[in-house]
Order: structure tokens, then sequence, then C-alpha cells
């Protein structure tokens, strides 16, 4: 596969999740979207404004939009609730935990706004743990969609498939790469560039970061393999165990804290079936801050592409 | 319709209310763990809608035109099972098994699916939940053009969460008249009554300022239950409450109004005088006191 690494067309994550749902509500007239007054940021007000009649607003109310998703998926809807990352996961996490996923609804949860690139709104609003609240639950299926055609294809794939979904994206303009009409291989990870020396296991927006950093290396002479890991439950166990047979160590790249996200998930696996060096690139178990530009907080938190660089020869070095 | 009849008299349905408290006891002093007060003020209520007022059919849990029937307050679970035994949903044995491991009659009630009972929906125990998912119910009834009714049934002290306002709020917003709030206002709650806990009254106007149709009963009175429900079903234009005022640990003296009562179960002496007041019903028991020494 060739990148255009130079200038990629930019798209955002989460307009792929709008026009997923409004393709999507062409046909499936039992598809409904509840609003929690963020509509506009998380566009599901184009949902609302194509149909309007299954559109439900409950107001600055996560928790109460939980429960209402519930309810819905018993009267045979498929309901989607959508928030900024934290507030979709964080806050209504005993909703989630008890109507949702313990009584196998058939809601979908889906945030944007999600990791640091969420940008001059600082700590409260980004989320760095909502992969490991939703992870962790039983029935829970987690996607981290990389860009706009993943997030567009995870998004009608979580709604043709019947339990409970989380799906996490972005509100910045993202790179958009991968190809619009491969069909999404739910629970099947995607090897985007071949190598031997090293894998970087990335996902979403490190997807990226993850590529341009293994070509930079390409061209030092280290193969460094990118995986890109969409679907972090249930975790693609024959990829992880095929990587660290075939290339001896991976590193994880996250926007997410470096515990009970990505690197959790994959180190679980490498744990029990085939114990092998690991390190991550994810935020440091810290908070973030505001800054005006995502590529600056990407660097200052380390987990951008320079940062994997810099891994990977430090782990490499002779 | 259900293999059961519906019981029609206010004297019969009070009787198997009647029954419906034995069996609390009996399962309760069986189980050893659990909680008693809920359940006993609540038997009244249970036995008006699934007995009289509810379409339902014990034979198919899952009818398409049944009522919907959420109980926000888990922890009186053994109300609702004694309920659905008598009513054909489990057999009445089953009420045995409460709280046992492999057993589907769970602490908090969980859906059939996730190893409870037929009939149960949805899981509850975590306290505020239930008025978000009837009110979801009933505006996804609405969307599909569907006129089944939705019940939820509600603490007192539950009202203290937070996310019941939110629900009130979408419910009133929504203007779902598909459905029926009762609260169980009995006045107790685990550490005190509701009032020193944390004050809820005045109830009533809460409701009315947050543009509810609103009603108050007794909730030991048979036939105040069964209007009530009516008057409630035939409401268009706005969600109705009941606050139906109860005693925790109805039936049994010592155990009235006593929030003490709220989350223990009796012991065999305790569940003998009960049983004494709460006399034999036509129905018969599950179990006899006598066994107990065996178990």
């Amino acid at each position: 596969m060739k990148f255009n690494l130079d200038s990629p067309e930019m798209k955002e994550t989460r307009q792929g999740f709008a026009d997923a749902l409004i393709d999507a509500g062409k046909t499936n007239k039992d598809l409904v979207v509840l609003g929690a007054d963020v509509s506009g940021s998380v566009k599901t007000n184009l949902f609302r404004d194509a149909y309007p009649d299954r559109f439900i607003s409950v107001g600055i109310a996560e928790q109460d939009m939980m429960g209402t998703a519930a309810g819905l998926a018993l009267a045979g809807k498929i309901p989607v609730a959508s928030a900024y990352g934290e507030f979709a996961t964080g806050r209504p996490f005993d909703q989630i935990r008890q109507s949702i996923a313990y009584s196998e609804m058939n809601v979908k949860i889906c945030a944007s706004h999600c990791g640091i690139t969420v940008g001059p709104d600082g700590a409260t609003h980004q989320s760095f743990e909502d992969v490991a609240l939703m992870r962790v639950l039983p029935n829970m299926n987690v996607i981290t969609p990389c860009d706009y055609n993943q997030t567009y294809r995870a998004v009608k794939l979580a709604i043709d498939t019947h339990g409970p979904f989380y799906i996490r994206f972005y509100r910045e303009n993202s790179p958009n790469f991968t190809d619009i009409n491969a069909p999404f291989k739910f629970g099947k990870a995607d090897t985007i560039i071949d190598g031997d020396d090293i894998t970087l296991i990335a996902s979403g927006l490190l997807v990226w970061e993850a590529i341009v950093a293994s070509e930079k290396l390409k061209k030092e002479g280290i193969n460094a393999r990118v995986v890109n890991m969409h679907t972090i439950k249930p975790i693609d166990k024959e990829t992880i165990i095929k990587c660290a047979d075939e290339t001896g160590m991976i590193i994880t790249c996250e926007d997410h804290q470096w515990t009970c996200g990505l690197f959790g998930a994959v180190a679980e696996v490498i744990v029990m079936h085939r114990p092998t060096k690991m390190d991550y690139i994810a935020i440091d178990d810290t908070f973030g801050e505001s800054g005006i530009i995502a590529s600056e907080l990407m660097n200052k938190y380390k987990i951008d592409r320079e940062a994997i660089y810099k891994k990977v020869k430090k782990h490499l070095k002779k | 319709m259900s293999k059961n009849p519906n019981l029609k008299t206010a004297e019969e349905l009070s009787e198997m209310a009647r029954q419906i408290r034995r069996d609390i006891i009996n399962m309760l002093v069986i189980a050893q763990t659990g909680h008693s007060g809920g359940p006993l003020g609540m038997a009244d209520i249970f036995t008006a809608l699934y007995f009289n007022k509810m379409k339902l059919d014990s034979s198919n849990p899952e009818m398409n035109d049944r009522d919907y029937f959420f109980l926000s307050i888990g922890h009186i679970a053994p109300v609702w099972y004694a309920t659905l035994a008598r009513r054909g949903y489990i057999p009445v044995e089953e009420l045995r098994t409460l709280r046992r491991i492999n057993g589907r009659l769970q602490g908090h009630p969980a859906p059939a699916k996730t190893h409870g009972v037929p009939g149960v929906e949805i899981a509850s125990g975590s306290l505020g939940q239930g008025l978000s998912i009837a009110v979801g119910m009933a505006i996804g009834l609405r969307m599909n053009g569907k006129d089944n009714y939705v019940f939820c049934i509600n603490g007192d002290g539950e009202l203290q969460e937070g996310q019941i306002w939110e629900a009130i709020m979408t419910a009133a917003h929504h203007k779902t008249d598909n459905l029926t709030m009762i609260v169980d206002r009995n006045q107790c709650q685990i550490d005190n009554r509701t009032e020193l806990v944390q004050e809820l009254e005045p109830l009533k106007e809460k409701f009315h300022a947050f543009n509810w149709h609103t009603y108050e009963i007794d909730g030991h009175n048979m036939k105040e239950i069964l209007h009530a429900i009516d008057e409630a079903k035939a409401y268009k234009g706005k969600p109705t409450v009941i606050i139906a005022n109860t005693l925790m640990g109805k039936g049994v003296s010592f155990m009235e109004d006593n929030y003490k009562w709220h989350g223990i179960p009796p012991n065999i002496e305790q569940a003998s005088i009960a049983l004494k007041e709460l006399a034999v019903t036509k129905y018969g028991d599950f179990f006899d006191l006598e066994e107990y020494a065996e178990l």
C-alpha cells in the first residue's frame, strides 16, 4: 500500500460517523439517535435534520441518555447514544454497566472528541480512560477506527451487528487513508505495512503516526511492521501472536492512558501466549492540558511520529 | 390470554397479596438474606398490576402486545419473584432458591437471557436507572405506533438519585402519556426515615412542577390502587405518577413502618410470628416452617 505521506486527504472521523448514520438511516427505519445537547459537535444534528422523527433529545443528561437508549433497544430500536468521550463513558459508566452491558442491550455508544487532539478544551474534555472503561465490561465490543473511512465502515457494521458497541473517534481533521471499499473486518487487525524488525500495533489517530514513523525508519534500513488494531475488543490474538513470533518485539501506539487500553489488551495476550518484549506510546499516567494545535500536544505528550521513531531506534540500537 | 385468568374483585386481589406476603416471608427465612420491608409494602400494588391491570401472558412472557413492567428498585425483588411465581411465570417451588448459586432468582433481578427469570426485561439493582429505561420504552412504543402501556416502580428514597430527575424531565418533554411511574412512598430507606436522610417533600408538588400528572393514593387500599391505574392509563398528554403511600413491612406488626427492616430477613422465630399475623390463604404455601430444621 502506498501512502501520500506529504499531503494526505484530510477528513474528520466524526463526519464519517455522521455520514454512516445518514446512509444507514435511509433503509434502516429502526435506527434512532439520541442527543445530549452536543449534537452539533458530534454531528448528529445532520441525522436530526434528515430524519427529525428518529432523533430523540434528552438534554444534557448522559446517564439518562444511556437508560433511555436501553429502553429504546428493548422496544426494538437500534439506538445510537453519542457525546464526547469522557461524557459518553466515564460519567454514565454505571448506567452502561447495568442497563446496557449486563442486560445485553443493542445500544451503540459513539464517542467523538476523544484523546488529546480535542486540544483547547483541556484536561476535563480529553478522554484518556474511555477505552479502559468500556473494554473491561463483559458483552461490550470496542472499536477505535483510524480515519474517516474506517469510522464510516465501523459505524455501519455496529448498526448491523446485534449487541452493545463502543466506537471512539475524534473532532479534528486527520489523514484519511484506508480503503473505503474494503469491508470492515471486525475483530481482525489490518497489517498495513510489512516488516520483520519490530511491530507497531497502533489504534485510532496513532495508526497514521506509526505509518509515518515506519516509512522514515525504512529509509534507515529498519523494517517496522504497522498493524491497525481497530478492534480493541474482541482483540485479535492470532495477529498479536504472529507479530510476536515474526518480529520479536511489539510497541503499542495509542492516544489513551498506557494502562488498560490498547497496550493492556495486547499485553494480556502476550503474557498469556507469547512472552515477548513490549513497550508503549501512550499517555503516561497523567492528565492533559490545553493547547491550540493538536500536533503540538501530541508532541509534548510523546504520542506522535517522532516519539514512535525514537522509541524504535532506542530498542533496536545495536 | 394468560393461562391464569385475572382476579376480579378487590377481595380476591387482597387475598392474593396476602399470599404473596407469606411467600416473601418464607423466601427470606429460607435464604437468610434479602430485603423484607419494601417487598411486603408493595405486595398490593404488584398484585393489582399482575393479576388485574396489565396485559400479559405468563406462558408467553414476550407476547407482543404485553404491557411493560420495570422495577427500578431491584432490591425488592422478593415481591416480584413471588408475584411472577403466583402468576405462573416461574414455578412456585422455585421461590426456595432466592439468592442461591446456579439459581435464577438473583439478589437483584436479571433478565432471562442473563441467568435471570422470564418476565424481567432488564437488570436492576443500582438505583435510579429504571425510569430512564421506561421512558425509552414509552418513546419507542410510540414511534412504533403501538399502544402497549409502560409501568415503572420506583422507591421514594431512590428519588434522591439525580438520574431519576433527568428521566422525569425527559418524560415530561416527550409527553410520554403511555407511562405511569408508581412511587413506593413508605418514608423509609436503609439508613433512616427519608425526611431525615434527605427530605423529599413536597413531593407531589415537585412532580407537578416538572409537568407530570399526579395522583396520591393509599397503596394498600386495593380499590384505590385499581382506580388510580385506570385513571392513569386514560390520562392523555402527560406522564402520570402515582405516589402510593405505603407501610414498609405491611402486614407484619413488628416490621411495619420501621426502616430497620429495609434490608434484613426474619429469623425463624420472627417468621413464625409474621406468618401468624398474615392469615393462611386458599392458595397454600410452598414451604412449611416445620421443614426449616432440615434445610
